[in-house]
């Protein structure tokens, strides 16, 4: 009983994360200018940060946990570097 | 459906509803990240799902591992820590970043900066320099080949 309602509210809960990631890839390809890219990719990495995080809890094992961490990690570093390109030009000057 | 821990039932309740309300913040995040019309209105719209929707599942992940392992496992509230201090940084960059583009284009619809350096082009009488930078007739010669560039390709 517990677990098929665990299981079905996840279910439920993967779907909204995938239409999530649709909503983020439709902006990402669309995007009228560089910076809509760049905050659609951003918000692209936090999502599928979020459905590796769901992932972790429906197969229960923390090794999603440092994907989801890597994930994460990655994309403040990449959102960092786009912004500092899209002011200055450069990344490291 | 398909397979799932075994919690108790309180514990499954709780989880499922804090994965569904954190799950549901992040889609309505995204939904207004592709339905808004500018890009200062579309840069709102995701934080809703960095902030709530990490926090509420990261919650339900705390309180599942928790239940499962009968020990208090802390790790994903370092997840929430992580996203919820770099979020500003990124977006303020990334603000910063547009504003200085439509400055440098002309575009009409941003404001402008606060006080022009009309008369006295004093550097003491400006009120922030990074602010007054993009708008100095001497730099922006040399800033203005980059978003020119970035235009063509968009």
């Amino acid at each position: 009983m517990s677990a098929e309602i665990l299981g079905w509210s996840l279910t439920v809960a993967q779907v909204f994360l995938g239409l999530a990631l649709v909503f983020t890839v439709y902006r990402l390809l669309k995007g009228p200018r560089a910076q809509d890219r760049v905050l659609a990719l951003d918000t692209l990495y936090i999502n599928a940060m979020m459905l590796m995080l769901t992932l972790g809890v429906r197969y229960s094992t923390e090794f999603y946990f440092e994907a989801a961490m890597v994930i994460a990690l990655t994309g403040f570093v990449a959102t960092a570097a786009l912004a500092k390109f899209l002011m200055r030009g450069e990344v490291i000057e | 459906m398909s397979e799932a821990p075994d919690l108790p039932l309180w514990a499954a309740i709780l989880v499922s509803a804090l994965i569904l309300v954190g799950s549901a913040f992040t889609l309505i995040g995204s939904f207004g990240l592709a339905r808004l019309r500018n890009f200062y209105d579309r840069a709102h719209a995701p934080t809703i799902g960095s902030s709530a929707g990490v926090g509420l599942i990261a919650l339900a992940s705390i309180v599942c591992f928790s239940i499962l392992g009968s020990r208090f496992v802390f790790q994903e509230a370092m997840l929430f820590i992580f996203v919820s201090l770099t979020m500003p940084v990124t977006l303020m960059l990334l603000a910063r970043a547009s504003l200085f583009r439509d400055r440098a284009e002309g575009n009409p619809e941003v404001p402008p900066v606060t006080v022009p350096p009309v008369t006295s082009p004093s550097p003491s009488a400006l009120p922030e320099p990074g602010l007054a930078t993009p708008v100095e007739p001497v730099a922006a010669p040399a800033k203005q080949p980059v978003p020119r560039e970035d235009k063509s390709g968009d």
